[in-house]
């Protein structure tokens, strides 16, 4: 399978490339790993006319630090976010969550920033994005504006990106061992490289025996990420036991609407969400 | 066409490509290196994997126009020069414990478990799973392509073959005496 004939466009600046995106006209995609991509125009299920490649934009790939928050370039690659010694700092539960993304050569070339862009429901980043309150950093023609996670993922495989524009960067939030939290990403599919059937990225903040703050997201139960909003309230204050967590779980699914596939059901999809975020909780806390 | 410069098993290139050739179907139509196979065209397979810039990568999941002003090593570019150079350790491992049945899928899985052996050098048996789980092998021969695997990470750490204590590979052959009965 070979996909439809494409302009090529190779900027080698965060500048150029969103000249090249402009002159494309109205039906241009961006290429940042190629891991997703590739794959639908080889399906022919896109057919851009022009392909702008990032892959040579110099200051776009790498992890530093600003104050309380990381920075992320957008085509910093997967294994690289298995490598960053601040991400595995301040952010772990990105790091656990990419070690379950797809496959070693997967991960070689698919990108933090391109996976969070494509926006897949059952992709394993933008849950763990949402769960962290990540913002989300975007260039245009007007310059730069900046996304808070709850208003980024608009629905399935759509984003807040505008035409015309290209996501740069995204900021982390540091939630690091030292001050209590801990985390997990509980991840349910059925061969090693699939997709997520349900997932759940939960980070717990404890002090002296207590839940102080609990982030919950939800991978593939809407067409959006979701965060278990619910839960995450029942857990404040809460005592560190499986008693408490386990109660709090069971509200897991309140406000979901996932799909039904071959996979799974909605209501079995429902049921899962409920014992991953058990596991998850239980996990990240210690218990 | 966008014209490349690309450097494949030791050799340089320069060619027009159209920016949709696959770099798979470069290596294979452009250059005739066709050690490097398409299995599923779908990224799921891994039969395709070849090192770019020394990473293992996918190879009908990347474009030929991306490999420009890069280093590929193909199966084909592993062992030794000429017919009968001396094989790559862990090509030499796959043929020794047999870790191939209709070999398919070969090419691809000792592409991706040298990058493996690169990153952890003493796998588990559960790490070499995980390390290869992007390489299906569709006859399921997956127990001795695993003792493959770790006996190329014992061979290339430098250890005995067969000594017990560090060739877990090995220790582990009572279910496969047929197989290295055949070394």
């Amino acid at each position: 399978m070979i996909p439809a004939a494409f302009d090529y466009a190779r900027p080698t600046t965060v500048e150029e490339a969103l000249q090249a995106i402009a002159e494309g006209g109205d039906d241009v995609k961006i290429l940042a790993g190629g891991q997703s991509l590739i794959p639908v125009m080889r399906l022919r299920l896109a057919a851009p006319e022009v392909v702008v490649d990032l892959t040579r934009v110099e200051g776009l790939r790498g992890v530093r630090e600003e104050g309380d928050q990381l920075v992320v370039g957008a085509m910093t690659t997967h294994a690289d976010v298995l490598t960053d010694p601040l991400l595995a700092r301040y952010a772990p539960l990105v790091v656990e969550a990419t070690e379950t993304v797809a496959d070693r050569q997967v991960r070689r070339r698919g990108t933090f920033g391109g996976a969070l862009a494509h926006a897949d429901p059952a992709g394993d980043l933008p849950a763990v994005a949402l769960a962290l309150d990540a913002e989300f950093v975007i260039a245009g023609p007007a310059g730069r504006r900046t996304v808070p996670a709850a208003e980024f993922f608009v629905d399935y495989l759509t984003t807040a990106i505008e035409e015309g524009e290209l996501l740069v960067e995204i900021r982390l939030p540091k939630l690091a061992a030292d001050d209590g939290w801990g985390v997990r990403y509980e991840k349910f599919n059925r061969v090693a490289q699939a997709w997520s059937i349900v997932a759940v990225a939960a980070a717990v903040r404890r002090e002296g025996g207590r839940i102080t703050e609990a982030r919950i997201g939800l991978t593939n139960m809407g067409p959006t990420p979701l965060r278990a909003s619910a839960t995450e309230a029942a857990l404040v204050g809460v005592d560190v036991s499986l008693e408490t967590v386990t109660a709090a779980a069971a509200q897991a699914a309140e406000g979901t609407s996932p799909s039904n596939d071959l996979n799974a059901q909605a209501d079995y999809r429902q049921h899962l969400a409920q014992v991953l975020t058990r596991r998850a909780l239980a996990a990240a806390a210690g218990l | 066409m966008t014209q490349i410069n690309v450097r494949v098993d030791g050799e340089s290139y320069t060619d027009d490509v159209e920016p949709r050739t696959l770099l798979v179907h470069y290596l294979r139509e452009q250059l005739g290196k066709v050690g490097t196979v398409v299995g599923c065209d779908t990224s799921n397979c891994g039969a395709c994997t070849v090192h770019l810039d020394g990473q293992a990568v996918k190879s009908c999941t990347v474009l030929a126009v991306q490999a420009d002003g890069s280093q590929v090593t193909t199966i084909e570019g592993i062992a030794g020069e000429g017919i009968g150079g001396t094989l790559h350790p862990v090509q030499r491992a796959f043929h020794e414990m047999h870790g191939l049945q209709c070999g398919f899928c070969t090419p691809g899985m000792i592409m991706a478990s040298i990058d493996l052996l690169k990153e952890n050098p003493d796998p588990s048996e559960t790490e070499v799973r995980e390390g290869i789980e992007g390489n299906l092998c569709r006859c399921t021969g997956y127990q001795n392509i695993v003792r493959a695997v770790q006996q190329a990470a014992a061979e290339m750490r430098g250890a005995a073959p067969g000594d017990p204590d560090t060739s877990p590979a090995a220790v582990d052959t009572a279910a496969a005496e047929h197989v290295v009965a055949q070394s």
